[in-house]
């Protein structure tokens, strides 16, 4: 079955959209980090510096499913993987 | 057509990588990108800053003044990451991490300078995972020596051995997509704000270019390096 080009870049866009709905857990996971760090750092305010790195550090293994679905989105968007 | 809706034509959108030459070699035509150009522009900045620095350090006075109070700064800096996280181990290290965390900042920050950052190439951050991969190995196959590894590859049973092979090879891979796709977002944004917009982009962009060149660069830099330490550190205990 053929189909027209301009369907496939539609459904691509589409399926781009979709792929960077994954950004809603690295939000929420970063979220939940931050909350915890800045719960931390109430309790025990001298150990600000070491909770903020640790936080970072969290929160960027975090983001990396987020990152993927961008991948995603911008492989189908830049790349057009789906036209012949 | 779609002029009527954005507020000028989607062409002026570039964040590709361009070749500039090619060449033929072995029958594979080779490509010269903008990536190898502008990696080369960072690596003779860093260069030449190296070799000012080296200079300058050779006529060191005790009490530092003018650019040796800069260098100084950036010495005790790395020296205080990876000695505060890796211990015992870090003169061993501090080389490696120390040229990743100048080179990977550099690259995500020369986005501010005009250049495509060199890091919003797969080419580039793969090859940074590769090398944290080998050393990662390396040192696990030093310390551990032969019996440790297979009894940390077969963990809670035997037959988990392809499962937690399957994530000594995703380190590397999450280690340079997280940085290549953090850097490529920045850039793609930009590009749209300044493709887009352009009528409008005059000096409210800086403010974008503060969060997605400086701040979010040097967290990557700081990211991919604190992770490099842990991997390798995770590595060489022994139990």
């Amino acid at each position: 079955m053929e189909f027209n080009n301009n369907f496939i870049l539609g459904c691509s866009a589409i399926g781009a959209g979709l792929a960077v709905i994954a950004g809603i857990g690295p939000g929420v996971g970063q979220g939940i980090a931050a909350g915890h760090a800045a719960a931390a750092v109430g309790r025990n305010p001298g150990a600000k510096g070491d909770v903020t790195s640790t936080m970072l550090l969290g929160q960027a293994v975090a983001e990396t499913t987020g990152l993927y679905g961008l991948l995603i989105a911008m492989l189908l968007l830049f790349v057009k993987p789906l036209l012949p | 057509m779609v002029g009527g809706i954005l507020l000028s034509d989607a062409a002026n959108i570039d964040f590709m990588i361009h070749g500039v030459f090619s060449y033929e070699l072995f029958g594979q035509r080779v490509w010269i990108t903008t990536t190898h150009i502008c990696v080369l522009i960072v690596m003779l900045v860093l260069a030449i800053f190296s070799i000012i620095a080296g200079n300058t350090m050779k006529k060191a006075t005790e009490v530092p003044k003018g650019f040796q109070n800069v260098v100084e700064i950036i010495v005790e800096m790395l020296d205080g990451m990876v000695g505060n996280t890796m211990g015992k181990n870090a003169p061993g290290f501090l080389n490696y991490i120390g040229t990743i965390f100048i080179f990977i900042l550099v690259s995500n920050i020369s986005g501010l300078f005009g250049l495509r950052p060199p890091t919003a190439d797969y080419g580039v951050t793969l090859p940074l995972g590769l090398m944290t991969f080998t050393l990662i190995h390396f040192n696990k196959f030093k310390y551990q020596k032969v019996s440790g590894v297979i009894k940390g590859l077969c963990d809670p049973w035997v037959f988990w051995a392809p499962i937690n092979m399957i994530g000594d090879v995703a380190v590397p891979i999450s280690l340079s997509l997280r940085l290549f796709a953090n850097i490529l977002s920045g850039t793609v944004i930009m590009a749209l704000i300044y493709g887009l917009l352009s009528k409008f982009a005059l000096i409210w962009p800086a403010a974008l270019h503060v969060y997605f060149d400086l701040f979010s660069g040097a967290i990557q830099t700081y990211v991919f390096c604190m992770l490099t330490i842990t991997y390798i550190s995770d590595a060489m205990t022994t139990e």
